[in-house]
């Protein structure tokens, strides 16, 4: 970072909706559309205040709905602006329908997802059900371990979402209130840095050029459908090249690094855990202590661009570690397959690399389940019986009332 | 509510109005006698005469599937098309959009703009009602057009609740135990005016000068405008194609479609037949309405005539009480 920014960097106590608003103001998009959903109120709120208090030059649309709030979107980013909005579990399953669209018609929209269960039973708390049941509508998935990744991943998002090669909209998900509603440390950029890495949007082809009439989201018959898709797909493996890219640039103007993994102590760990979002930090725990108290070595990789899946990346982090058995965490179900969504990638990312390590299943944290660091040592054992060739049971629930 | 300052802008004479091009293009795939192609070119001529350039949102139907098959498209207008039930929350962002551009002084200042959104009945009345409430109540600048041909046209004359009572639709067909759809049509344009919106209004392009006047009043009007057409739709009410305007005329002169306005809480009837034609008259047009002829159901005829006459009386009510000297 240069020099006179370095003084304007602030490290505050923040929420994650606190760090995702933040996020949003420093963005200063052209149009924000959202409706309020728990756990995602409270970002909304922050967000009003600053429209409220005109720290931001944002025309913002408090919409009737979700879907009315991607709807509008749609039309914004489509008109040729800067759109954004959050969601929450099941307001994310009711804008489902527009979320194919957006990425259909290719609009980079920004979208924090405050990850929550979905009904029924109804239940407020954090799960990743939402954008597990929305990955495959052609949206980039990011998911963040804290507030302050939260807050860098959004700002990223911005040049992954309007980068030529991808033009793709893109969520950015937190675990509900694990993430969303607990204050932790939190670096703030300053305002013209942000503003400078994300630059000026160019619209592509847009609506409001009434010189260049254009005409968005026509009608696709059997003869055209299928290339559109296709180039959806390969939007999308560009997109993987982007990130990457964007991470480096980010890494490069504000000295952290984010690839489309984490890994933790991996290099010489004989168990590889496989995690995404906050989970990830209490399992970060866990291993420092097994290493310390038993010597038990154990590794993390965490998953951060879920959409597209780097199954290289994990394939690689696992390949060069001593690797005997895995154990891959679910914060989602996927009734009637095989493990959860994750465990599924996970297979075939080995399938890939031609690879069979031994691989337990754990479903956890539904609806906002607790997952603490005893949870994850008794996963850890059942991972270690099956490195050693004990009968393990092929799905397993943390932390459940049987 | 700011003055509609309509008196000064003239709509021109129609011999004018064909001067300017087309922008809905030739080759669109509607249907001989559609009553829907007619209300948007009508919309484009005073548009055009007026200097604004309209920028539209269309729900899926009828117009939407006809107008863009890839990679063609009928639109010399900047459109776009999101999906069935969102075109008045897709305005909303292309709206809000414009706002903001405009306001960084990234777009010309020097272009008049209207924003349409345009629905068939199901988009407006039934699936799209919500984002069409909630585009009203926040007010964006913009005006929805419903071109009503009451039923879903597009997929095959299933009803919805702009479909009249005892018309023969697809999902609710006349049968042994059926005389057709059981309800009465919903009053889409009174639903729109209980919004307070500043200007809402019912057309038919039968009775073009009253449809140019009101669009020109919507196009004037800052923030939400309702337009509600009679779309003629031949192919789902068993209609002659080339009576498609005689059946609209008709719908008019029976007032099963009255043609009123409502403007700034104003109610107003802009068109009152000199005398009345029974309901008859228009329902023998449609093979829609077929077994309502049949002796044994003349009182639901009656019944329709009276559905008529309560609506009308209604609308003659609010254009007293409405424009009372307190």
């Amino acid at each position: 970072m240069r020099p006179e920014l370095i003084k304007e960097v602030k490290y505050v106590p923040y929420s994650g909706n606190m760090a995702a608003a933040e996020a949003m103001r420093q963005i200063n998009p052209d149009v924000v559309a959202a409706y309020p959903i728990t756990p995602q109120t409270e970002l909304m709120q922050f967000f009003a205040d600053f429209v409220a208090n005109g720290l931001v030059d944002t025309e913002y649309i408090p919409v009737e709905s979700e879907h009315s709030a991607m709807s509008a979107c749609v039309g914004a980013a489509a008109a040729g602006s800067r759109a954004m909005t959050a969601t929450a579990g099941p307001g994310l399953a009711y804008m489902w329908e527009v979320l194919g669209i957006a990425s259909g018609m290719r609009l980079p929209i920004i979208m924090t997802v405050v990850n929550r269960a979905l009904s029924a039973p109804i239940n407020i708390h954090g799960d990743q059900s939402d954008m597990m049941g929305a990955r495959d509508q052609g949206w980039i998935q990011i998911f963040s371990e804290n507030a302050e990744e939260q807050y860098d991943n959004l700002i990223q998002a911005i040049r992954i979402a309007e980068d030529e090669r991808t033009r793709l909209p893109v969520m950015v998900g937190m675990d509900g209130f694990v993430i969303s509603h607990a204050i932790e440390r939190v670096r703030l950029l300053p305002d013209r840095a942000v503003e400078e890495f994300i630059g000026e949007l160019k619209p592509m082809y847009p609506l409001l050029d009434v010189d260049n009439p254009v005409t968005h989201g026509s009608v696709a018959m059997t003869d055209s459908y299928m290339e559109f898709k296709r180039q959806q797909r390969e939007a999308m493996m560009n997109a993987y090249k982007v990130i990457r890219e964007v991470g480096e640039a980010f890494e490069e103007a504000f000295g952290k690094k984010y690839e489309h993994i984490e890994t933790y102590k991996t290099e010489d760990a004989d168990y590889i855990l496989i995690i995404i979002g906050s989970t990830a930090g209490t399992a970060k725990f866990v291993i420092d202590k097994l290493r310390e108290e038993k010597g038990i070595k154990v590794g993390l990789i965490k998953i951060r661009t879920y959409r597209p899946f780097p199954y290289y990346d994990v394939m690689d982090a696992i390949e060069a570690s001593n690797c005997k058995a895995i154990g891959v965490f679910d914060r989602a179900e996927t009734f009637g397959a095989v493990g959860g969504p994750l465990y599924s990638d996970i297979a075939t990312a080995m399938y890939l690399r031609n690879k069979q390590y031994p691989m337990v299943s754990f479903i956890y944290g539904l609806g906002g389940r607790d997952t603490n660091v005893h949870h994850i040592e008794e996963a850890i054992d059942k991972v270690m019986q099956a490195a050693a060739g004990k009968e393990v049971s092929f799905i397993n629930y943390l932390n459940l009332n049987e | 509510m700011a003055e509609i300052k309509t008196a000064e802008v003239k709509v021109p004479p129609l011999k004018k109005l064909t001067n300017y091009p087309e922008k809905l293009a030739p080759g669109h795939r509607l249907c001989a006698g559609c009553g829907a192609s007619i209300i948007i070119r009508q919309m484009f001529m005073v548009a055009n005469a007026l200097g604004y350039e309209l920028i539209w949102a269309n729900a899926t139907g009828c117009v939407e599937v006809c107008t863009s098959i890839y990679p063609y498209t009928s639109w010399r207008s900047p459109w776009i098309h999101n999906a069935f039930e969102n075109a008045a929350a897709t305005i909303a962002g292309v709206e809000a959009a414009y706002k903001a551009l405009k306001r960084k002084g990234k777009l010309p200042t020097d272009k008049k703009v209207k924003f349409i959104a345009l629905g068939g009945d199901g988009g407006t009345y039934d699936i799209g009602f919500q984002s069409l409430s909630g585009a009203l109540e926040r007010g964006h600048d913009f005006i929805y057009v419903c071109y009503d041909n009451e039923a879903y046209m597009n997929t095959g004359i299933q009803r919805s609740s702009a479909t009249p009572k005892y018309a023969n639709t697809t999902t609710q067909p006349v049968g042994s135990e059926s005389l057709g759809k059981p309800q009465h049509k919903k009053w889409m344009p009174e639903v729109a005016a209980a919004h307070g919106i500043p200007y809402v209004a019912q057309v038919a392009p039968s009775h073009w000068k009253d449809f140019m006047e009101k669009f020109k009043k919507a196009l004037l009007t800052e923030g939400p405008a309702y337009i509600n057409a009679f779309a003629v739709c031949p192919r789902g009410w068993r209609s002659k194609e080339e009576e498609g305007i005689l059946v609209t005329k008709m719908a008019v002169e029976t007032n099963y479609w009255p043609l009123f306005e409502v403007e700034n809480g104003k109610w107003r009837i802009t068109y009152r037949p000199k005398n009345p034609k029974p309901i008859e008259e228009y329902l023998k047009l449609q093979g829609r309405f077929k077994h309502l002829f049949k002796p044994e159901n003349k009182d639901k005829i009656k019944e329709l005539q009276e559905e008529v006459n309560r609506r009308w009386d209604w609308l003659n009510k609010m254009e007293e009480i409405s424009n009372r000297e307190e």
